[in-house]
């Protein structure tokens, strides 16, 4: 069975930085994929390349063995990749059932309709009810998303990315900045997502990530350091030397 | 299982903007009241009809996308020499007829300069919307063998519309007519920014980078939308030229798209009447202002740029809230707001 | 030929002296002034009633024009620019340009709409005759003066103390704060240096491109194109530009009087979509 996602040799140099550095990533269908590694590795540069943000310098990327190195981001949605971001990226004037509503009516092709009026299709309007209800945010559906607090802007942000159908869906550190009290509906959320959606989760909690993967990615500066199921990432010392930065027995 | 209540109630949700409020049927009802009971106003009343056309085509693309754009006369001029010259070769003699071509060919250049605003920020937009503004007027004043140059387009004859309506000299056929295509058009705004496409321009305008992350495809939106401005903008151009048989390069001044955007500024953007209650205001200013010192209006403008900039755009545009206040006060439809479905059984 | 060439170095050259505070108020503090021909237009206005009127000699006459635009610039600044800083660019551009109305309309009420002339002094009229070219002797005079602006200015930026803390502050105002830069008295002095160049500017070119109160709408566009194809991030993209421009406005004028003036429209509109950052500037779009 073809992987979910693929990485060729992928470079992204920023002038002189190299911010991604020869990434072969495999991500297999239906894995909990994490990627883990400490600040400045270059996780979101990477996410941002897997979605078109940024342009590679080099190296393929292919989605359910389709090219999309070089496809512009909303094409990719529309392929059924779809990301969230590490700090939220909402529409701070509407209200989350308009910004539900978009992504639903996009993922149908019937974004460009300018003669319906919105919440005509009943269908569609069903669909973005649920999907409401589902990460509890009915409650507030009115509201301008400005206004939400943060926990709920999270779980916008994720119901948003839900909300396109993806096959392959990158988290980028979704409980980020949420309240402790707030973090169980998010990791609910992520654990309850459809067996049949691939997950590629960027993450810092420790917990988190050996709780809910199945696979995990090391990044460090840019490039893949070391790859493996939960119980092999924990037993590698060098991995805790990455992060707690131990020197090495001179 | 999905009981029909909630759908219901989530559709009233979605449609409750496309709903038509009252204030917003007393506005059309006092437009069109204008027309028989201020007969001595013709003139002035078609002035603001175009004036305020033109400000909705703005607000199509500033309000709704985003796009700063200083050179919105461009399309206004071209769509006004356009009709001009189609009616003074008499090759589309029917002025009906004629709107719709200059208005298409509007929005051709429309579509065609909007790949310039794509890309950059907000400072290169302004600058090349001005250039091209400026490019127009360039050939305008260039090709005078065509153009009539600084003189301006003469020897214009307008038909009767459809036939039947002579252009009278009160104004009334012109008033009439302005005004009628003013409300299509604002009907047809009404429909696109209430619909999925509308939804996704707002969305693009707050934040493209998530716009596009669920498939918005960005930069089609934006060419529609300038394109569809461009037209709007280009009917208002040949408006002006049909009723005052007349097109001269000031249609092209860069005082028209400052003027421009302070009608839009006094109005608000975003809501569609922003642009016709701005219009409204900015001519009873210009008619009042003008009486004053005739040559040196545009000093006065000028404050009023000024001291609403100084002020706060926001806090200037706050005498509207109360309007938007007593227009949702109004509508019965809207009902209680934010109680689910569950909580009414 | 060279005459066109001669011709359109000063015309450049002008442009440059005209433009450059723009460029660097742009630079510098993210603000759009479209007001930027304003100061200009003081200042010619100011030579024209100091040697016409009033008597005053020509080259007296200069560097109060310089002086008048400068403190008129300070005094803006401080005054109401400083509340704007902060605003949006569509609250810029419509800042500046209510600024641009009132001016136009307020000098066009003093001193009449008509263009005016100074009366230059009887050896700066006329031609030299250099190897076969007619030299214009204002014309040399302008880029005389003009170079050596440029020459002084490119040196207060790369060897004074105030030059490095401009330039810090141009590249990362932030960072240049934490650093300790006054940066809000480093860019009132340079908005008023700027402004004072933009008047000197106006009055060397009352007599070439005439004067009168429409000018900072006229010229606005012209401003922008140096900042737009020269970039705001050195002194040397907006001096190339200007010397581009000017030629080619010249030359074009001149060989194809039917298209002259698209000419710069056109390179314009073609570097902002090729370069938006500048043909000479180094980095990205602010």
């Amino acid at each position: 069975m073809a992987p979910a996602l693929q990485t060729f040799a992928l470079d992204k140099r920023f002038g002189g930085i190299i911010a991604a550095n020869g990434v072969s990533l495999t991500v297999e269908k239906g894995a909990r994929h994490a990627l883990i590694g400490p600040n400045g590795a270059g996780k979101t540069t990477l996410v941002n390349l897997l979605t078109g943000v940024l342009q590679p310098s080099g190296g393929r990327i292919l989605l359910d063995s389709q090219e999309i190195t070089h496809l512009r981001p909303h094409k990719r949605v529309k392929l059924g990749l779809s990301r969230t971001f590490q700090i939220n990226q909402l529409f701070a004037d509407l209200s989350p059932l308009e910004t539900v509503g978009l992504a639903v009516c996009e993922r149908r092709g019937l974004g460009g309709e300018w003669w319906r009026l919105i919440g005509s299709r009943g269908e569609l309007v069903a669909e973005v009810a649920a999907i409401l209800e589902r990460f509890g945010l009915a409650d507030v559906m009115d509201a301008r998303t400005a206004t939400l607090p943060y926990g709920k802007q999270r779980l916008l942000e994720i119901a948003v990315a839900i909300a396109s159908q993806p096959s392959v869906l990158l988290l980028d550190e979704p409980a980020a900045g949420v309240p402790e009290d707030e973090r169980h509906a998010i990791l609910a959320i992520v654990e309850a997502l459809p067996k049949d959606v691939t997950v590629l989760l960027i993450e810092h909690d420790m917990d988190l990530v050996f709780k809910f993967a199945t696979f995990i990615s090391v990044l460090v500066n840019g490039a893949l350091f070391v790859q493996g199921t939960p119980e092999q990432i924990a037993r590698d010392s060098r991995v805790r030397e990455v992060y707690l930065g131990e020197s090495a027995h001179a | 299982m999905n009981p029909p209540t909630p759908d219901r109630k989530f559709t009233g949700r979605f449609g409750r903007r496309a709903h038509w409020h009252p204030l917003e049927m007393l506005f059309w009802i006092a437009a069109f009241a204008a027309y028989y009971l201020l007969p001595g106003k013709h003139l002035i009343l078609t002035e603001i009809a175009i004036l305020a056309l033109f400000a909705l085509s703005l607000d199509l693309v500033l309000g709704y996308a985003g796009i700063v754009s200083l050179g919105h006369a461009a399309f206004f001029g071209f769509g006004a020499y356009v009709a001009g010259l189609l009616a003074k070769h008499q090759i589309v003699s029917e002025p009906l007829l004629a709107l719709v071509l200059a208005g298409l060919a509007a929005m051709l250049l429309g579509f065609v300069t909007s790949f310039l605003v794509l890309r950059g920020s907000d400072l290169t937009r302004i600058m090349v919307t001005l250039g091209v503004a400026l490019v127009l007027r360039e050939i305008a004043n260039r090709y005078a063998w065509l153009t009539g140059g600084a003189d301006g387009l003469q020897g214009v004859n307008i038909e009767p519309l459809l036939g039947l309506f002579r252009f009278d000299m009160f104004g009334r056929t012109a008033h009439a007519y302005t005004l009628l295509v003013l409300f299509v058009l604002f009907l047809l705004a009404r429909r696109i920014v209430n619909s999925p496409f509308g939804l996704s321009l707002q969305a693009i305008k707050g934040n493209p980078l998530r716009a596009a992350a669920v498939g918005v495809a960005v930069n089609s939106r934006l060419v529609a939308v300038y394109s569809i401005a461009a037209f709007y903008a280009g009917i208002a151009g040949a408006l002006l030229t049909q009723t005052t048989a007349f097109a001269s390069l000031d249609v092209f001044s860069f005082e028209r798209s400052a003027d421009l955007l302070l009608v839009l500024i006094i109005g608000g953007t975003g809501y569609l009447y922003g642009g016709l209650i701005g219009a409204i205001v900015f001519k009873l200013m210009q008619d009042y202002l003008s009486a004053l010192t005739p040559q040196y209006w545009p000093f006065w403008i000028g404050l009023v740029l000024v001291v609403i900039v100084l002020v706060g755009r926001d806090r200037f545009n706050a005498w509207t809230v109360p309007l938007h206040k007593l227009a949702a006060r109004l509508d019965w439809r809207a009902g209680r707001s934010g109680r689910l479905a569950s909580e009414e059984h | 030929m060279l005459t066109i060439l001669f011709d359109g170095i000063a015309y450049g050259m002008l442009l440059f002296v005209l433009a450059c505070g723009l460029a660097v108020t742009l630079g510098l503090m993210n603000f759009i002034n479209l007001a930027h021909g304003a100061f200009a237009m003081a200042g010619g206005y100011c030579t024209v009633i100091l040697v016409n009127r009033w008597g005053v000699p020509f080259f007296a006459a200069l560097p109060m024009a310089f002086l008048l635009s400068a403190l008129l610039g300070l005094l803006l600044e401080r005054t109401l620019y400083v509340h704007v800083y902060r605003k949006s660019h569509l609250d810029q551009v419509l800042f500046t340009i209510g600024l641009v109305f009132m001016s136009v309309a307020a000098v066009d009420y003093v001193v009449g709409s008509g263009q005016v002339f100074v009366r230059l002094p009887d050896w700066l009229q006329g031609q030299f005759n250099v190897f076969g070219i007619g030299v214009g002797r204002y014309r040399l005079l302008i880029i005389i003066v003009c170079g050596l602006l440029t020459l002084v200015l490119q040196l207060v930026l790369s060897r004074t103390r105030f030059g490095s803390r401009l330039r810090a502050a141009v590249d990362d105002t932030r960072v240049a704060r934490g650093l300790g830069i006054r940066v809000d008295a480093v860019f009132a002095v340079t908005f008023a240096v700027g402004s004072g160049l933009a008047g000197l500017g106006g009055a060397l070119g009352t007599e070439i491109v005439g004067l009168d109160p429409a000018f900072p709408l006229k010229f606005m566009i012209y401003f922008l194109i140096v900042v737009t194809v020269g970039g705001t991030t050195s002194i040397t993209g907006p001096f190339l530009a200007s010397l581009l421009l000017g030629i080619g406005d010249v030359a074009g004028k001149y060989y194809l009087p039917t298209l002259g003036a698209f000419v710069i429209y056109t390179i314009m509109i073609v570097v902002l979509i090729v370069r938006p950052q500048g043909l000479f500037s180094r980095g990205s779009v602010r």
